[in-house]
């Protein structure tokens, strides 16, 4: 008899003492993390539902720009009718429509246009979910990408994505890749920026630094609804910014999406008509990115908690398993 | 403490039977259909879609196949950890299934994957992510394959009369055994944990930071409930003499880890504040309440001594356990997932050929495992023929 019940009993007791007293010496180890904050030249776009015209003008754009096939020819491109994102459309124009439309941007018997793409969530789902890193966000400009070397086609990312942006080609068998807005990133070179900003003839697309956006989207919040504005359209940081005709304030709702949803997002919105009957989820202040991450850092930080399981697992194993692989080989 | 000696035979027996022929029919719409998967793409085949971009074959395949396997897991924590001696005549047929259980798991990812040639960027340094939950998965899961095959070894060596190399490996296995019981135990609470980026669109009754443990306890739960489903259709398959008593015993083991799971999933519902949530009418509040009521039924049966000790009940008892854990999968990644507005996930013909070929295929190799190696106990009389 190697093992009797009590010692047994005490030994489990033992190993989990063990256990506790490590997470709390641990404790420091698995901090919760928080919401991580907007990089320090984060570039996105602003987007103001109350100037867009639905013109489209930006989905053609985004597709020329980022090299994919037209749905129409150049010639008929207004009647691009690319109604939903999909791994050729990176960027498209949706319309919300209540009774009978008469009215722009009014919630009842009205219409109201918003852009579907992605976010640049300041703490993204998809790079957290990416067992590969093939999603980054960039530390400087807070760009998520893509990169089609690193990716192994698992759709986590799209799982992940609350606002439902990254589309994978289910019809390719040997390339099948993720597709998403990168903010015309690969045209920075060229001293050129997001194509949907630069060919929106409203400014209803507006790219540039985060900050400066977040400034102007907050000075529009503020204007008297029925009075007139100007703005820039373009890029709001240009040398010589091109201003707009004068707008007159809509009825804004008191609310940037994006100030805040999923922790905050590189893209900000503003419109007269409630963001979720746009189409828009709510999403928490709290990033699930965060949560997640605090979930597994707190269970596998330095594989503390592992190696001390497998430690005291070991010690029970190298008496039991003994016992009976020996009475076991004595047969034999 | 006596230790019975135990001795292992193979069933031997014919290998070409009604049984056999149907299950390796079975596999054969899938091989055709897998071509096509890795010609055309996945979407030749399947009917997954940019809302709900996993399917059956994540979730049936991996999710609900790797915690059909966890009764090499689940036994191991009873026999080694727990020193329940009594329970080792069931260990070898266990681990058989579950080295077959993960090792097919294991090869349905490479089908869901779709740049699958890329797979092994989840175990190299310069790519792996330390955050992502699926990473800790991958390596999890493939690690664990090894330990299987490594605990399935000496049932081969035995069987290749291979003696020296099995008392090497003994004098080591205390280690694998330990790492058998840690990484399932890691991996498939990350099955669940996988669920909680997701956010809000999983419905809040099945959203919870809980998520590892909830997962983890019912893989453990699963792992009991398929020793005694597996131990009695094996019983009257391969006509061995009835392991009722030892396997009533494996249900009061069960019952516990049940009602266990049931008073955390409880106490996580109420104290997150969403129980009314259940009460009302939906898709998700519905299938909530089956599970629960098929969690209910197995807890009820398996705790009434009497009834966990006629084989039918108990196997009917089992059965419900494996329903319910199968179908809290199948609730938390389809039903409260929401794919988006007008998006609908239903799987294609030939994707569920897939899943069953797989299945199939399985099952197929277990009976021919057990006939050729020494997997069950020998009883009495020597069936060699």
């Amino acid at each position: 008899m190697s093992i009797t019940r009590r010692s047994f009993l005490a030994r489990i007791l033992g190993s989990g003492a063990a256990v506790a007293s490590a997470a709390t010496a641990g404790a420091p180890v698995a901090e919760a993390r928080g919401n991580k904050t907007l990089p320090p030249k984060a570039v996105g776009l602003l987007y103001d539902s109350t100037l867009c015209t639905g013109c489209k003008a930006c989905v053609v754009g985004c597709k020329i720009a980022n090299g994919k096939p037209l749905s129409t020819p150049m010639e008929t491109a207004y009647l691009d009718d690319t109604k939903e994102l999909n791994p050729d459309a990176l960027n498209v124009i949706q319309m919300y429509v209540n009774g009978t439309p008469s009215a722009k941007d009014r919630e009842e018997n009205g219409f109201a246009f918003f852009k579907h793409s992605c976010m640049h969530c300041v703490d993204p789902s998809c790079v957290s979910a990416c067992p590969v890193q093939a999603l980054q966000k960039d530390a400087e400009n807070g760009v998520v990408t893509w990169s089609r070397d690193a990716c192994i086609g698992c759709r986590y990312c799209v799982m992940a994505c609350a606002f439902r942006i990254p589309k994978f080609r289910y019809t390719s068998a040997f390339d099948p890749d993720i597709n998403k807005c990168q903010l015309c990133n690969h045209l920075w070179a060229e001293g050129k920026y997001s194509a949907c900003a630069y060919v929106c003839p409203t400014g209803a697309t507006l790219y540039g630094p985060v900050e400066m956006l977040h400034k102007e989207a907050k000075r529009r919040l503020s204007l008297k609804p029925g009075e007139k504005f100007r703005t820039v359209r373009g890029r709001i940081d240009a040398k010589k910014p091109q201003r707009t005709r004068a707008y007159t304030v809509p009825n804004y709702k008191q609310h940037i999406y994006g100030e805040t949803e999923g922790g905050g997002t590189q893209m900000l919105m503003l419109s007269a008509v409630d963001f979720h009957k746009l189409g828009l989820p709510k999403v928490q202040r709290r990033s699930w990115a965060s949560i997640s991450e605090t979930v597994q850092h707190t269970l596998y930080s330095y594989l503390v908690f592992p190696a001390i399981a497998l430690a005291g697992l070991m010690a029970i194993t190298y008496r039991t398993a003994r016992v009976t692989e020996d009475e076991e080989g004595e047969e034999t | 403490m006596s230790l019975a000696h135990e001795s292992y035979a193979p069933l031997r027996g014919r290998l070409v039977t009604p049984v056999t022929v149907i299950l390796a029919l079975l596999t054969l719409p899938a091989a055709w259909f897998l071509l096509q998967r890795f010609i055309y793409g996945m979407g030749a085949v399947s009917n997954l879609n940019n809302g709900q971009a996993w399917g059956i074959w994540i979730v049936f395949d991996v999710l609900i196949g790797t915690a059909f396997a966890c009764g090499g897991y689940a036994l191991a924590l009873l026999v080694y950890i727990f020193n329940r001696h009594e329970y080792h005549p069931l260990m070898r047929p266990a681990v058989t299934a579950s080295m077959l259980g993960y090792a097919l798991g294991g090869a349905a990812v490479i089908v869901d994957l779709g740049r699958w040639w890329n797979f092994w960027h989840l175990l190299w340094p310069g790519y792996a992510n330390v955050n992502s939950v699926m990473f800790e998965v991958g390596v999890c899961i493939t690690i664990y394959i090894f330990i299987l095959m490594l605990e399935f070894a000496p049932i081969a060596l035995e069987r290749f009369g291979l003696m020296k190399w099995k008392k090497l490996l003994n004098k080591v296995m205390f280690a694998v055994i330990a790492l058998g019981v840690l990484l399932p135990s890691m991996h498939q609470s990350s099955l669940g944990s996988m669920l909680i980026v997701m956010g809000g669109q999983v419905h809040p009754l099945y959203q919870t930071v809980l998520l590892p443990l909830l997962y983890v306890l019912s893989a453990l739960a699963m792992g009991y409930a398929i020793v005694i489903f597996e131990g009695t259709i094996s019983g009257e398959g391969f006509r061995l003499p009835r392991e009722t008593p030892l396997l009533a015993k494996v249900g009061r083991v069960l019952a516990w880890v049940v009602l266990a799971w049931l008073v955390i999933r409880f106490a996580d519902l109420a104290w997150r504040g969403v129980l009314p949530l259940a009460f009302q009418p939906g898709r998700v509040s519905t299938m909530f309440w089956i599970e629960i009521a098929l969690y209910a039924m197995a807890v009820l049966i398996l705790f009434i001594p009497t009834l966990r000790k006629i084989p039918c009940m108990l196997f009917i008892a089992a059965a419900s356990m494996l329903a319910a854990a199968s179908l809290y999968r199948i609730d938390s990644y389809f039903v409260a997932y929401n794919p988006g507005d007008q998006i609908h996930y239903f799987p294609s013909i030939p994707e569920m050929s897939i899943t069953i070929g797989i299945a199939s295929f399985e099952i197929l190799a277990f009976i021919i495992l057990v006939r050729l190696f020494p997997v069950f106990p020998a009883h009495g009389k020597s069936k060699a023929a």
